[in-house]
């Protein structure tokens, strides 16, 4: 027997460490695949089961579901325009409070705060995340909403006499749609705040160095060249912040009133699609009802379908704009 | 680092399958009551589910036999025993006929075990005495078509109290609630105006107020806005110190919420029961001079024909427990007992279920 | 007119917003820790913590079996969560802009936005309903596929930001790609990735309306997967409705200890993953 020929014995285990890697490759990538297409299959899954149960609802009110404010069981109605106005509005003002909070505590714990202070302040923001729905709900009740009552609304209406504008109009009784919007603020803080933070901890020094060596004040290097870095990850962060926004119920159904009425006025009580559905769920067994509430399920879908597109759209178009 | 994750997670497994394989053994379907598995389970109705929790701690205590009990919500515990997940339901409302068709597991019976009673409360800092509502005006308020605590409508019955020139502010359920149909059930009998308009229901399209979530958002509500009234179970106002009014029954008098008003209102109504009944009734505006009429029963939800025998007999030897012994515990807990006569006709009823639906 | 003085006051005066947002964002949880210790702290006991639930008027109540069983289906949620959020995640970096890619992310976070209620009916319909009973491997389930957007999107983050060098220069040595992905890349954005999984663990230990048709809750002592398992937020949840006082100090309480947990789990987790593996490089 004929040994191999040094130079060929290498070839040979060159190949068969190409042939493994290959193989480690093709397992990595198929897994990841798999691991990524999980998502899509459970949104169509959810998507499927939602649309079946509604389609009763749809079938028999049509578009009324959408356009109608009356929202009556016992006559068969069921109108969810209040409760879809709501969601829009009060995410809308979850995320006008949060980012700007969010952004400003992650770049104050990346840029400006001592070592030691940053894991305890970090820990404090997404510790928010932590608590649940219900203690928020009872917190808003016992502490938030009389503080709004008594103190910040009329302020808002008097001291800044902006009681006469329709967005602070009508009497003040504490649970509202600010409140809701506020309590939302703090339960999307902490998604916005953590993702943020970690995006612009891991921009490179080396940006920092740049923007500062070309003359830069320490707020134009953040504006110009670490947030601009780390575009994707914050806004990634917002994206995260409005999901939870939409979808809460426990909380916000306890501090906004739930009166099923479409008013401009952020003081007065409002309603939202998710706190209708779980307001009603457990209690209802009529077949119609049930069916409706799965159609509010249904079109709530679809909105965060439409925010999420408007969304990144948005952020397409920016992205695009700063580029040229 | 990653072997100690590896590791970890390896133990993680093991432990699963180990736990699982336990299980697997020592089925869960028919445990015994001296394993470490529950042998019944229920959910439905929050409003009895501080008793409840009393009677199943008490019986597991005297017996052994371990019930879990859930307070999903009244319609969450008939879906529940409709999709046979759960071996008793529990509903603060009768279970309609399109929900007992729906039913998978046959005829079901309604069990009456206690009674509550929704109270109207209200904040009026400077007035002492409780005051006194009659059936319309509580309709009119909730209406929205009396607006002021000093309307003639309330001063009238409500000689000598100083009713303030304030807005009333009204307070309802915003979500579905057992405690809502009670009330409404109450003021379509009380007013043919609600009755036509608003009606009765877990939840109703109301004219006029706020919403709270619960018993607890409601008498939190009341508690913190002067001038505020709403409608709450006996038990969350007692237990938040709120006003209390008295309610004119159809009797004519003004009587007030208590255990033994309410228990008067289901006595006044036995009377007229067929013993055929089926316990899908009402007792508000109940006849009887002591009767509190904005009383209801809450029911247990059993199947008549059960399907493991085993647990069958553990649901019936329970009920007939709570209709005796249990009702004892009813009173200290704010939750008034069943009136004798009603408890006998009940247990009598229990020995229709049988096991024929063993397989 | 921008002078350089202007800029520098901008500069400053930006600065000290920070400062106040970060006041304001800390704000919150203090206050609200603040609430629980002062309505919860007097219910926690050794008894709070050994005991089951008991009726109203009986002391020495507890919530053993709710912590017990809230750190089981966590366990579950992660053992279902993480991977699966860190493979997708890992997908997502690496694919950026492929249609795939691009559907799956912008699916994520519709998924993410999705009531948590949602879930637990489609949850109900797929695990308990035709199993007949309710377990908590349902709740576990139900868990983990809540984590999944949130995992999934931070992790691709995180990996994101990883400067493209450093996988390029293991490349250059030799390395396969998927060990470049796994032992290098992967590893330079762990401690990143563990904040995500952190977060998505924090606000699924909280979440009631998914359990309460699939893991359903328990007054009695039970660690089986098969069976129904106590929560501390059910528990929470049904004791802060209530009417009676004991019953609310009891549901701070198991909120204060909720919180805690977590807050455990946290330290424990970043002590682990980032003790070695510090900052990104340059």
């Amino acid at each position: 027997m004929t040994a191999l020929p040094a130079p060929a014995l290498q070839k040979e285990r060159r190949h068969l460490r190409v042939h493994q890697a290959e193989i480690g490759d093709r397992i990595y990538e198929i897994v990841t695949t798999a691991c990524a297409l999980v998502i899509p299959a459970l949104v169509i899954a959810i998507a499927l089961a939602v649309f079946a149960a509604a389609w009763p609802a749809f079938a028999k009110l049509g578009l009324s579901i959408v356009t109608s404010s009356e929202w009556d069981v016992a006559k068969g109605k069921f109108g969810a325009a209040p409760a879809i106005y709501g969601t829009v509005v009060s995410s809308a003002v979850a995320l006008i409070i949060a980012t700007p909070l969010a952004i400003g505590v992650a770049i104050f714990l990346s840029e400006f705060s001592p070592a030691w202070l940053r894991q305890p302040i970090g820990f404090l923001v997404d510790l928010l995340a932590a608590v649940p729905s219900v203690v928020y709900g009872l917190w808003g009740i016992f502490v938030l909403v009389p503080l709004l009552r008594v103190q910040v609304m009329p302020f808002l209406r008097d001291t800044l006499h902006l009681g006469s504008t329709p967005l602070f109009s009508g009497p003040a009784y504490g649970p509202s749609m600010l409140a809701a919007g506020v309590v939302l603020a703090i339960m999307a803080l902490p998604y916005i705040s953590a993702v943020s933070r970690e995006v612009l901890l891991a921009v490179p020094r080396s940006q920092r160095e740049a923007a500062l060596a070309l003359g830069a004040t320490r707020w134009e290097m953040i504006r110009d060249a670490v947030v601009p870095y780390a575009k994707s990850g914050i806004i990634g962060g917002i994206m995260l912040g409005l999901g939870r926004a939409l979808g809460e119920t426990m909380a916000v159904t306890m501090v906004i009133g739930n009166r099923a009425e479409i008013s401009a006025s952020l003081f007065a009580p409002g309603y939202t699609m998710a706190a209708l559905i779980a307001n009603q769920f457990s209690e209802a067994t009529n077949d119609l009802h049930l069916s409706a509430l799965m159609a509010v399920g249904a079109i709530l879908f679809i909105l965060t379908l439409i925010v999420n597109a408007v969304a990144r759209w948005l952020v397409w178009q920016v992205s695009r704009g700063r580029a040229s | 680092m990653r072997a100690l994750t590896v590791a970890a997670l390896m133990m993680f497994a093991v432990a699963c399958a180990k736990e699982n394989a336990n299980q697997s053994a020592t089925s869960s379907s028919t445990a015994t009551s001296s394993g470490g598995s529950v042998d019944l389970t229920g959910a439905g109705a929050t409003f009895p589910y501080p008793l409840y929790s009393k009677w199943f701690s008490e019986y597991a205590k005297n017996t052994g036999v371990k019930i879990n009990y859930q307070s999903i919500g009244s319609g969450g515990g008939i879906r529940q025993l409709s999709e046979q997940t759960v071996d008793f339901g529990a509903s603060d409302g009768p279970m309609s006929d399109e929900d007992l068709a729906k039913a998978k597991g046959g005829p079901v019976l309604h069990i009456p075990t206690t009674m509550g009673a929704d109270v109207i409360t209200y904040n009026l800092p400077g007035v002492t005495t409780p005051l006194k509502f009659t059936p319309q005006a509580i309709a009119d308020i909730f209406m929205g078509k009396i607006k002021k605590w000093n309307d003639s409508r309330l001063a009238s019955v409500n000689p000598g109290v100083a009713l303030p020139n304030e807005d009333i502010l009204v307070v309802h359920r915003s979500e579905s609630s057992g405690t809502t149909y009670i009330f409404t059930d109450y003021l379509s009998k009380a007013s043919p105006a609600w009755n036509a308009s608003v009606g009765r229901g877990k939840e109703v399209n109301w004219p006029v107020g706020l919403g709270g979530k619960g018993n607890e958002g409601v008498s939190g509500q009341v508690k913190q806005t002067p001038g505020s009234i709403g409608y709450v179970e006996l038990a969350y106002a007692k237990q938040n110190r709120l006003a209390i009014g008295a309610v004119k029954n159809k009797a004519g008098q003004f009587i007030s919420p208590s255990v033994s008003s309410v228990t008067a209102a289901a006595a006044g109504v036995a009377k007229t029961l067929p013993a055929t009944t089926d316990y899908r009734i009402s007792i508000s505006d109940a006849p009887g001079a002591d009767s509190y009429p904005i009383s209801s029963f809450t029911w247990i939800l059993v199947y008549q024909h059960q399907q493991d025998a085993g647990k069958g007999k553990k649901l019936v030897d329970f009920l007939n427990w709570a209709l005796t012994d249990g009702q004892a515990l009813a009173p200290p807990l704010d939750y008034a007992p069943l009136p004798a006569e009603i408890a006998s006709a009940v247990r009598e009823r229990l020995k229709t279920i049988d096991s024929a639906g063993t397989k | 007119m921008k002078t350089l003085r202007n800029r520098h006051w901008i500069s400053g005066a930006m600065i000290g917003l920070t400062y106040i947002a970060a006041v304001l964002a800390t704000l919150p949880l203090l206050l609200i820790l603040w609430h629980l210790v002062k309505k919860g702290a007097s219910s926690v006991s050794v008894a709070f913590f050994t005991n089951m639930p008991h009726p109203v008027g009986e002391a020495g109540g507890g919530m053993a079996n709710a912590i017990v069983g809230t750190l089981i289906l966590v366990g579950i949620a992660c053992a279902i969560g993480l991977p699966i959020g860190i493979g997708a995640g890992i997908y997502l970096a690496e694919k950026r802009t492929t249609p795939i890619a691009q559907t799956v992310r912008f699916l994520s976070d519709v998924l993410n936005g999705l009531p948590s209620i949602v879930m637990g009916i489609f949850a109900w319909e797929l695990l308990v309903r035709p199993a007949g009973h309710f377990s908590a491997l349902a709740g576990g389930a139900a868990l983990g596929a809540m984590m999944i957007p949130l995992v999934t999107r931070t992790s691709e983050e995180m990996l994101r930001v990883v400067p493209v060098s450093l996988r390029e220069a293991a490349l250059a040595l030799g390395y396969p790609r998927w060990r470049t992905s796994i032992s290098i890349v992967l590893r330079t954005a762990l401690a990143g990735i563990a904040t995500g999984a952190l977060v998505a663990i924090a606000r699924i230990a909280g979440e009631t309306a998914p359990l309460l048709f699939t893991a359903f809750g328990n007054q009695f002592w039970s660690t089986s997967l098969r069976q129904p398992i106590a929560a501390l937020p059910l528990q929470i949840f049904a004791y802060a409705i209530s009417a009676y006082d004991e019953w609310h100090a009891q549901a701070w309480a198991g909120a204060l200890v909720l919180i805690t947990m977590v807050l455990v789990i946290s330290i424990a987790a970043r002590f682990v993953t980032r003790s070695k593996f510090g900052a990104a490089v340059d």
